[in-house]
């Protein structure tokens, strides 16, 4: 069934884009905010492509106008290719004259459209967890958390839990290196030590071997750096050679398939997240708490069903932010949507963000850094049977 | 590393080697009859794996959409080709052949799921498994009619190219009725072996290599015994002197796929408990199956049985040594297998001029 409902959406957003095309008299739509998406809607990428998507269509009907000006969203299928996403950046900025780019489900596609932001210079705001030297970083924040922040979350409580030895296994690819990487930075001045670095490709069908050398090592924990689907490997291998230690992972396997796979193997782990996944545990004096709920009920009443993933709270987050931003661009007089100088003043104004209160997170941005978010932007849990569960 | 690592490595070597195995013997029964080293074997076996998968879940399986899209295919070409050769009264039965045989499965899956698990109760899993194997099982011989017989008499490399396409179609298929995710299926054997030193040996690896024997030696029976095993041998000899004798190749390579298509079912469901499944991992399943055919020469049975053995072995330890270089190790196994092979094969000539008809 999903497949259909993908198809539905990505017809839908065609449409739209086709619409929009088709009736571009330029006068009518001057005063007219526009936010131009580009995600994967299609091919291997599209499982967090349109979560994407229909989160900023929540985000839209939760805050239509901005300052009053009514707000168009025009959302492009990037196929799961960064260069459709650099072109589709390219078509937003030339044809649709977008305010503010977004996007996008892959970091790579996600530094194309920044580039392409920086460019033509329009703001853009990424949705996810980007790395970009400081001098390319002018035009571009992201809402995403950096991995060091929510890894430094999961080592510290390593500490806490008196573990003294972790063995690592992870992807073969950039994320492995990423979390390997944080991990052996944060546990060395904890007096953690990693004992292994056991590596496996996405698409491999068994760690039985990489597993029974980290058994070997005895550790008393094992941390691992997967995502998605192919992260439950480790869990399952581990349940098989009755490894009994903790388990811990990282925000790459928040994801409901992850649960469904790994099954009762991954009981107990700890993982970190955005406080968004368990916003109905959070206490009731958490910075988040009622966005995130404002943000589960315009998510359920604009798509039909609840949300279940980090994702679609991104592009919430990043819609906020925008909405702050162009909010305050709009009180001060500005200059018109549309135009070079109102783009500017927006991007000003978002590097200017202080305290601006998202699903995920707090924002502030400062020029120079790409990251706005602090301490409040992660939370521990615990899979208990299926569920996450806010760790105490 | 001590000897019970060891140990345990080369069990599950010995699991792995087990579905090289059964993948091997059919990639081998494929090439020798028809010359198509076929690609998209994995992909039968993944297709079987995601069938069980869905029926565990209590839906219709996607590959009834599949299935019946190639049939559709199938009885397209069948009947071009009838009205070409004006045999127009053959075409009712090439769509009951073509067209009905193959969606009784389907119809087995739809009843299955529609009226035993109507009540959201769970389905038998023996059922389930069966029906997951004849679900798959039309799905080779129906891209072969489509793909594959047209050109049933162009060179092996020609073949090999169209095999490999092939491939893509079939796994691009996949993505669109199966969707991106993997799954996993419960086991099929529960409880393990305790063996003397702490060792315990799961059941589903017993059930593995239990399955892998009994198969290749009813493989080994048919073969020897039966009129249609003796038509395969001879088809796989000699194509010409098969055809003089009356046999048919087009037959004999429509049994071949279709033994094939079962040996891949039956691989969906062995290793659809013990790794997770996506649409494309059938793919990797075939690789290595093709290096331990290669081992065998891509003729001989008991060969590809030692290859695929020695292949899971080596893949164990290879990943207990350098995960990241698993596959690595596995694929240069073919350096010095291919080195020894052409140093010691006697050169026949190429089969150019085999067949003209």
């Amino acid at each position: 069934m999903n497949a259909f409902n993908r198809r539905g959406l990505i017809s839908a957003a065609a449409a739209t884009a086709l619409g929009i095309a088709a009736l571009t008299p330029a006068q009518a739509q001057s005063q007219e905010l526009k936010v131009g998406l580009s995600v994967s809607l299609s091919g291997p990428n599209s499982s967090l492509g349109v979560p994407y998507a229909k989160g900023m269509q929540a985000a839209l009907a939760y805050r239509p106008e901005i300052g009053g000006r009514k707000v168009r969203l025009i959302v492009l299928d990037d196929g799961s290719d960064p260069t459709a996403s650099g072109r589709n950046a390219r078509k937003l900025v030339d044809e649709e004259k977008v305010d503010i780019l977004m996007g996008s489900s892959g970091v790579p596609a996600t530094i194309a459209i920044s580039q392409v932001g920086r460019e033509s210079r329009t703001p853009m705001i990424g949705l996810s967890p980007i790395s970009l030297k400081p001098e390319e970083s002018d035009w571009t924040v992201t809402v995403a958390q950096p991995p060091t922040l929510m890894i430094d979350a999961v080592v510290e409580r390593m500490k806490r839990d008196g573990i003294k030895t972790v063995a690592f296994i992870g992807f073969t690819d950039a994320w492995g290196d990423l979390v390997y990487g944080a991990l052996t930075k944060a546990a060395e001045p904890l007096g953690i030590k990693v004992l292994t670095n056991e590596r496996y490709a996405r698409a491999d069908a068994s760690v039985a071997g990489q597993v029974l050398k980290i058994v070997a090592a005895r550790p008393d924990a094992v941390m691992t750096g997967g995502a998605g689907t192919p992260g439950a490997l480790p869990y399952l291998a581990l349940a098989e050679r009755g490894f009994k230690g903790k388990v811990y992972g990282q925000h790459g396997l928040i994801n409901p398939d992850f649960v469904r796979v790994a099954g009762a193997s991954a009981n107990g782990s700890i993982l970190p997240t955005g406080p968004v996944i368990v916003a109905e545990q959070l206490p009731d004096g958490s910075p988040t708490k009622k966005v995130s709920l404002d943000f589960r009920a315009a998510f359920e009443k604009t798509n039909g069903t609840p949300s279940t993933d980090a994702f679609s709270a991104y592009s919430f987050d990043g819609y906020l932010v925008f909405a702050d931003a162009a909010a305050r661009v709009l009180a001060a007089k500005g200059g018109e949507p549309g135009t070079p100088a109102f783009r500017q003043a927006l991007r000003d104004a978002i590097m200017a963000s202080k305290e601006v209160v998202g699903t995920h997170g707090v924002y502030s941005f400062k020029p120079g850094s790409l990251y706005g978010v602090d301490q409040r932007a992660r939370v521990l849990v615990q899979v208990d049977n299926g569920k996450w569960k806010l760790a105490p | 590393m001590s000897w019970d690592i060891a140990l345990i490595l080369g069990i599950d070597g010995i699991a792995n080697g087990a579905v090289y195995l059964l993948a091997g013997l059919g990639l081998v029964l494929i090439f020798s009859v028809t010359r198509v080293v076929f690609v998209p074997f994995g992909d039968v076996a993944a297709f079987a794996a995601l069938s069980l998968a869905a029926f565990e879940a209590g839906k219709l399986p996607p590959t009834v959409g599949l299935v019946a899209m190639l049939a559709l295919l199938a009885v397209a070409a069948e009947v071009w080709t009838l009205l070409h050769r004006g045999e127009a009264a053959r075409i009712p039965r090439a769509v009951l052949g073509w067209g009905l045989l193959p969606l009784l499965p389907c119809a087995l899956a739809w009843g299955l799921t529609s009226i035993v698990g109507a009540g959201g109760q769970k389905l038998p899993q023996g059922l389930s498994i069966v029906t997951a194997i004849l679900l798959v099982l039309p799905i080779t011989p129906l891209v072969a009619r489509v793909a594959l017989q047209p050109l049933a008499d162009a060179s092996v490399l020609v073949l090999l190219i169209a095999s490999l396409a092939v491939h893509f179609l079939l796994s691009g298929l996949g993505l669109l009725f199966f969707g991106p995710e993997g799954f996993r299926t419960s086991p099929l054997a529960s409880g393990a072996l305790e063996l003397p030193g702490g060792l315990n040996i799961s059941g589903q690896v017993i059930l593995m290599v239990a399955a892998a024997l009994v198969l290749s030696g009813l493989f080994f029976l048919a073969f020897e015994r039966t009129v249609a095993g003796k038509a395969l041998r001879a088809t796989a000899v000699n194509r010409v002197g098969a055809r003089l004798v009356g046999i048919r190749p087009a037959r004999t390579a429509l049994l071949a796929y279709g033994c094939a298509s079962l040996l891949a079912g039956l691989i969906g469901v062995l290793v659809a408990p013990v790794n997770t499944m996506y649409y494309d991992s059938g793919f990797l399943i075939g690789l290595k199956a093709f290096v331990a055919a290669i081992i065998g020469g891509l003729t001989s049975y008991p060969l590809t049985a030692v290859g695929a053995l020695a292949v899971g072995v080596v893949e164990s330890f290879g990943s207990f040594f350098s995960g990241a270089l698993k596959d690595v190790i596995v694929f240069s196994l073919l350096i010095p297998v291919l080195m020894l092979r052409s140093a010691f094969a006697s050169h026949s000539e190429e089969e150019t001029e085999e067949i003209d008809a």
